[in-house]
């Protein structure tokens, strides 16, 4: 290793140089952080203030910088040295701005500063500066799976962006649903009536472009590497298999109507007068190509009447059927209804419905399906008795409280069936062997990843494979394979075209940061990667198991493979490892380690605990910087470490602080389990796996179970943080101090 | 020349020895303070008013209102209608939309006018009094002429429905109007703008039909203003006037209460702030009386 | 063939479109989207609970539920307060549409007898229309007398000590059960509502005619 050369510097701006004696933090920079170069300056993120830092580095040989001023979330670009490794430690949000002005609180606060100002320098002495990724992949082509109107916008989208694109469909035509229907809900002024789909256009958009490559009548074979460097083998109906070079992948591998067939009581499967959504749509385009009368399939009757059963299959809460609402499927009725109604006014129409969900423009549309004479019942269908070419439909009416409404005589009845995800093989669920005599239906693997955890991209909910629900959106957990359209959540035409755009956007995001060696979100522009001291290694599996995003393989020998472009740099494959052979350049076992182990903690006699604060810095790091921007003020005696993820929490950090005194540890993570808040999805729930394991540790050290205390925080909990640390203290006061003190 | 002048048209319940004819006196005194000229559409009819639905079918009732469109047109020409009740300038109001709406109904109106000798060429402005005050004179204006303030009276500004829904005074909203508080301020009075009943229907002609549902809402009305504190009730409307008063003894009898809380008109309010004496401010018209306003109007003006 | 059974004959299962063409107002029922702030927002309904809100009215319209509908206390009971009408998020004149239904049913026969709003409006209208002016007086003996005679005595006493009040304060004066006020051009006026009831009648004639 270089010889390194560290420096600390200290802020004496934003009221530092007022509130804490900046000259004794120095001091303790050179004599406890054994800085051989530290300085104060008034003003350090100014530009004279940065030139002084950048002339040390350029002349002075420093190659490793802790600054001691405000939040390393604040004045990023000031202090950013990206040849260097840099610490910095909170003297700002993390000290004054939490303490109050007062003579009696001078002491403690001043001790804080400190503290930080130690934990700082033995920081940064355990870090290197990131060197970034050297296996990268340079590939520019997205992959596109599925040729339907998600998959042809995204195409199209990336291409006019100059990304060029490999399309495969594994039909003989692009399309998908919306070429098979008469038409699409209207998306513009005024709202009024059907429109045409569009469809054709875009396949001819498509067809048109030359930076579009399309393969139909195919699969994907094989998807292997990383982002910016996948390798993808591609199936085709002849049976040659094509390989391409692809850079991120877009999974736009739609739905399918849920099956009739399983509401036998509605009529699904019964009668050929129960059709769902794609059955009338096929009999609209029948009646388009001919006289334009819809007729009954049984005996070819012109429909004089016709009934529109909402939510069929949908939204059961037994558990039986599809849990959700596809949230189209209202419109679609509305927009078949006036298939009936624009043709002949005469026709019945009637849509029952429990609740008539058809967000923005949506309303217009049913306003205008109203004007026209549909009839809107708001009830809930019982039962669809088919009796010879018509049918009785049986529904509790809702408003009228009638549990024996009917209507007789109906020539057809639509069911609105729903939307169920092509999402492949779920990987979560072990694959059940087979029943001997039964023929079973496996789903096929969309993508076929060679990734140690499995061939397709992991499902969130009900088999829609989105990853987070609020802040991500077109994430999958395989970093650089993003999913739009219907497969990531029930959507229409309009929904989808706006999912593909986002979803392309986000691909070619990821192939340019894989070619620069740096993460995706949310650490983006990260050049950090973990690094495996594989003499170490006990070939546990726990890293390849655990990361998130599947992002290590194993090798031959079962010893780990990271690759570094799928990699989200969360840590949790470092906080897995039980014989610590993982870290980062500048994340570590070691970098939290040393910052625990430098505090001072003051002998039992000094009646000033220590709390050791190990908080996520996705959500529990800026909520206590915003707790400090707020000015509420919390308990001098914690000291706070950022971590990447309650995910990378390795045991031995508590163990440590325990050891060494501290008198209680507070771990800040984010919400996990199903409405998990998770960054790195699963991050925060493996952690706490960890944690439940803590108690054992405790029982060694012959301590009481209030020494560790997980807390679920989210971003927002800006006043209740300090009051949960406040509380927290005050417990710990009633405990009574660490027996650890003084050794 | 007076400085504002408009076609009058009073209606029913502001006719002598009427309900509202208490109301009319005031109007006439505020009107001479702020020189506002009424003139009277000669031979008015009856607007038809909501409550004449069973029989009026829907022509018949505008064709009611738009012979006071012509007669207006034909003796003042050029001038907007005001009134002062709330439902002859609802109802009017409402036949002046749907006439400029539908080409078929203005000939059908024309048609059945003919009979009465009557034309009707331009629609004319429906206006109610409120809405001269506020838009044509404004509260500057109208409090220039306070000599004497009714300081520490403390006032419930009760709308109710008719000069609010569905049209509603400009820039007012239907749920809570605060034209009628602003005026209790602009005379010097108190007014209360949380009280939360200022536009509940005080039942309107249910009061004679059904008269047990309109004095369950009646009750609301006074008792929410008494429990703020209110020492009387103002109005813009003369069914509420009517309503909101005399049926405090019913309301008293049928739910134990106490009620008696005098119910005035602005423009009641407004004539005693502008120094007129008790007559001018038809304060004798009181089936409750309003003692307090009575002593003031007793006071003499400081000048 | 009485008025009734003469249109219900022509309609036969489409009351929707009865309504709509016979009702003032009538074609907004179809737009009604059952959200129930009109049922929410109405004052009679708060106090007493309608039979019928008009949310409901309306679903039993497109129901076809005919008798129901047109035998209905429910529409009788509108204070005309308007509050459903700024209110609905669909914007239909509900108050109206209440009004129209009500007539409808006034004129095909098929209202409530003794409803007591019923009768009041058609006291109303009668009232005013006679000499072009109400006549508060008349209006309110008309209303007391409606279930005859001994009970309109009791009805009389039962609102002395209001009357007597109104009287003090010259509000309600007894001369108008003689004279009254009145429009000059009561002429005019009989003969103009007369060609307005003419046209109105002819109208709805032909909408049913096709």
């Amino acid at each position: 290793m270089a010889d390194i050369k560290v420096a600390a510097y200290i802020c004496k701006g934003c009221g530092l140089g007022e509130r804490l004696d900046t000259d004794a933090l120095v001091k303790v920079a050179q004599k406890d952080g054994k800085v051989p170069l530290a300085k104060s300056h008034d003003f350090l993120c100014n530009a004279e203030g940065v030139a002084m830092i950048r002339n040390d580095i350029a002349n002075e040989g420093v190659t490793h910088i802790m600054i001691g001023a405000c939040s390393r979330r604040a004045k990023t670009e000031a202090f950013y040295f990206p040849e260097n490794a840099v610490a910095r430690a909170n003297l700002r949000e993390g000290v004054i701005w939490i303490r109050p002005d007062t003579d009696e609180a001078r002491e403690t606060t001043q001790e804080m500063a400190e503290d930080y100002i130690r934990m700082g320098c033995a920081e940064v002495k355990a870090m290197t500066a990131p060197g970034g990724n050297p296996v990268t992949g340079s590939s520019k082509t997205l992959l596109v799976v599925g040729g339907g109107v998600t998959g042809m916008t995204t195409a199209i989208e990336a291409s006019k962006t100059g990304y060029p694109v490999v399309l495969v469909e594994k039909t003989g035509a692009l399309g998908g649903w919306a070429s098979k229907l008469y038409k699409r809900v209207p998306v513009h002024e005024p709202y009024k009536s059907p429109a045409d789909t569009g469809v054709g256009e875009l396949v001819s958009q498509v067809l048109g472009d030359s930076n579009i490559k399309v393969y139909l009548n195919a699969t994907i074979a094989k998807t292997d590497g990383a982002p910016g460097r996948f390798i993808v083998d591609i199936a085709t109906e002849s049976g040659a298999t094509h390989t391409e070079d692809i850079g991120a992948i877009v999974q736009a591998s739609g739905f399918t109507l849920y099956d009739m067939n399983k509401l036998p009581e509605l009529g699904g499967g019964k009668s050929p007068n129960v059709v769902d959504q794609a059955g009338l749509e096929a009999l609209a385009i029948a009646a388009a190509a001919g006289d334009g009368v819809i007729r009954r399939p049984s005996d070819g009757q012109p429909v004089k009447s016709v009934v529109f059963v909402q939510c069929a299959g949908q939204r059961d809460p037994t558990g039986t059927h599809l849990a959700y609402c596809s949230g189209y499927c209202c419109n679609t009725s509305i927009k078949q209804a006036m298939y009936f109604k624009d043709a002949n006014p005469a026709v019945d129409t009637t849509i029952i419905y429990t609740d008539l969900r058809t967000p923005g423009n949506g309303e217009d549309f049913y306003r205008s399906a109203q004007e026209k004479g549909v009839n809107f019942t708001k009830g809930k269908v019982v039962e669809v008795v088919p009796n010879g070419a018509t049918s009785t439909v049986k529904f509790h009416d809702l408003i009228l409280g009638d549990t024996s409404a009917a209507m007789a005589d109906v020539d057809l009845v639509v069911l609105a069936t729903g939307q169920v995800p092509n999402s492949g093989v779920n990987i979560e669920v072990p694959a059940a062997p087979a029943e001997a005599g039964t023929v079973e239906v496996k789903p096929i693997s969309i993508l076929n990843l060679t990734y140690r955890q499995g061939p397709d991209v992991p499902q969130l909910k009900q088999g829609f494979t989105d990853s987070h629900f609020i802040c991500f959106p077109y994430e999958t957990r395989r970093t650089g394979i993003y999913t739009a359209g219907p497969v990531r959540r029930p959507m229409d035409i309009a929904q989808a075209r706006e999912d593909a755009t986002g979803a392309a956007l986000k691909a070619i995001q990821a192939l340019e940061n894989a070619e620069l060696g740096r993460a995706a979100h949310p650490r983006s522009g990260d050049l950090s990667f973990p690094k495996v001291r594989l003499e170490g290694c006990t070939q546990c599996k726990r890293c390849t198991v655990e990361c998130p995003f599947g992002a290590i393989d194993e090798d031959e020998k079962r010893f780990p493979v990271v690759n570094e472009s799928r990699c989200r740099r969360c840590g949790t494959c470092m906080g897995a490892c039980p014989v610590r052979v993982i870290s980062f350049e500048n994340y570590s076992i070691n970098t939290v380690g040393a910052q625990i182990k430098a505090v001072d903690i003051p002998d039992e006699f000094a009646e000033k605990p220590r709390i050791l604060i190990l908080a996520c810095e996705n959500d529990a790091y800026p909520a206590l910087d915003m707790a400090g921007m707020n000015r509420i003020e919390y308990s001098a005696y914690v000291r706070t470490i950022p971590i990447r993820c309650l995910g990378s929490l390795n045991t031995i950090w508590i163990t440590d602080a325990l050891n060494a005194g501290y008198d209680g540890v507070m771990l800040m993570g984010c919400k996990s389990g199903d409405e998990y808040q998770c960054h790195f999805v699963k991050g925060s729930e493996l952690g706490r796996t960890r944690l439940s394991k803590i108690d054992d540790t405790l029982k060694t050290l012959n301590l009481e179970s209030e020494r560790v205390r997980d807390l679920e925080v989210a971003i927002t909990d800006i006043k209740r943080l300090p009051e949960m640390i406040n509380k927290y203290a005050a417990e710990l006061v009633a405990v009574g101090p660490s027996p650890f003190k003084g050794f | 020349m007076a400085k504002h002048e408009y076609a009058f048209y009073p209606g029913c319940s502001s006719q002598k020895g009427a309900s509202a004819s208490n109301y009319l006196t005031s109007v006439e005194a505020m009107c001479k303070t702020l020189d506002v000229k009424l003139t009277e559409i000669p031979d008015w009819n009856c607007c038809g008013a909501s409550i004449g639905y069973a029989e009026a079918g829907e022509l018949p009732r505008h064709v009611m209102n738009a012979r006071n469109f012509a007669l207006s047109e034909q003796h003042l020409p050029g001038q907007e209608i005001v009134a002062t009740c709330a439902a002859c300038w609802l109802g009017a109001r409402e036949t002046r939309e749907r006439l400029s709406h539908s080409d078929t109904l203005m000939a059908d109106t024309r048609e059945a006018l003919k009979e009465a000798g009557l034309i009707i060429n331009e629609m004319p402005n429906i206006r109610h009094m409120v809405e001269v005050l506020i838009e044509d004179l404004g509260f500057d204006e109208m409090k220039k002429y306070v000599v004497r303030p009714l300081e520490g009276v403390k006032i419930a500004g009760y709308v109710g429905c008719q000069t609010n829904r569905p049209f509603g005074v400009d820039g007012e909203s239907f749920e809570n109007p605060q034209y009628l508080d602003k005026m209790v301020e602009m005379v010097g009075a108190e007014s209360i703008p949380e009280y939360e009943q200022k536009v509940t229907c005080c039942g309107g002609a249910l009061a004679f039909s059904e008269p047990e549902k309109a004095q369950a809402q009646i009750k609301d009305i006074v008792e929410s203003a008494y429990d703020h504190g209110a020492e009387m009730i103002v109005t813009p409307c003369p069914l509420c006037q009517a309503n909101v008063e005399i049926y405090q003894g019913h309301v008293n009898k049928k739910y134990g209460t106490k009620f008696n809380i005098p119910v005035m008109y602005y423009s009641q309010l407004m004539v005693v702030a502008y120094g007129g004496d008790a007559k001018a401010a038809g304060l004798n018209g009181q089936v409750i009386k309003a003692r307090r306003l009575e002593e003031i109007a007793a006071k003499p003006v400081k000048r | 063939m009485s008025a009734n059974t003469a249109v219900a004959e022509k309609y036969r299962n489409n009351f929707l479109k009865e309504i709509e063409e016979q009702v003032e107002m009538g074609d907004w029922v179809k737009m009604c989207m059952q959200c129930g702030v009109c049922s929410g927002s109405c004052p009679t309904n708060f106090q007493s609970a309608w039979e019928h809100p008009p949310q409901e009215l309306f679903m039993m319209i497109r129901a076809g539920k005919r008798e129901e509908v047109l035998t209905s206390s429910s529409m009788w009971n509108c204070t005309s307060c308007y509050n459903c009408i700024v209110r609905c998020p669909r914007k239909l004149p509900i108050t109206h549409i209440m009004h129209g239904i009500a007539e409808y049913a006034h004129r095909l026969g098929m209202a409530p007898k003794m409803q007591p709003t019923r009768f009041f409006s058609g006291l109303f209208w009668k009232n005013c229309t006679n000499t072009g002016r109400v006549n508060e007086l008349k209006l309110s003996m008309g209303l007391y007398f409606k279930d005859g005679f001994v009970q309109g005595i009791k009805n009389g006493m039962a609102m002395q000590a209001v009357a007597l009040g109104l009287v003090k304060a010259k509000r309600l004066n007894v001369m108008e059960l003689f004279s009254g006020h009145k429009c000059k051009d009561q002429k005019g006026i009989q003969a103009m509502l007369k060609k307005a009831y003419e046209i109105e009648r002819s109208r709805k004639a032909a909408k049913m005619a096709g």
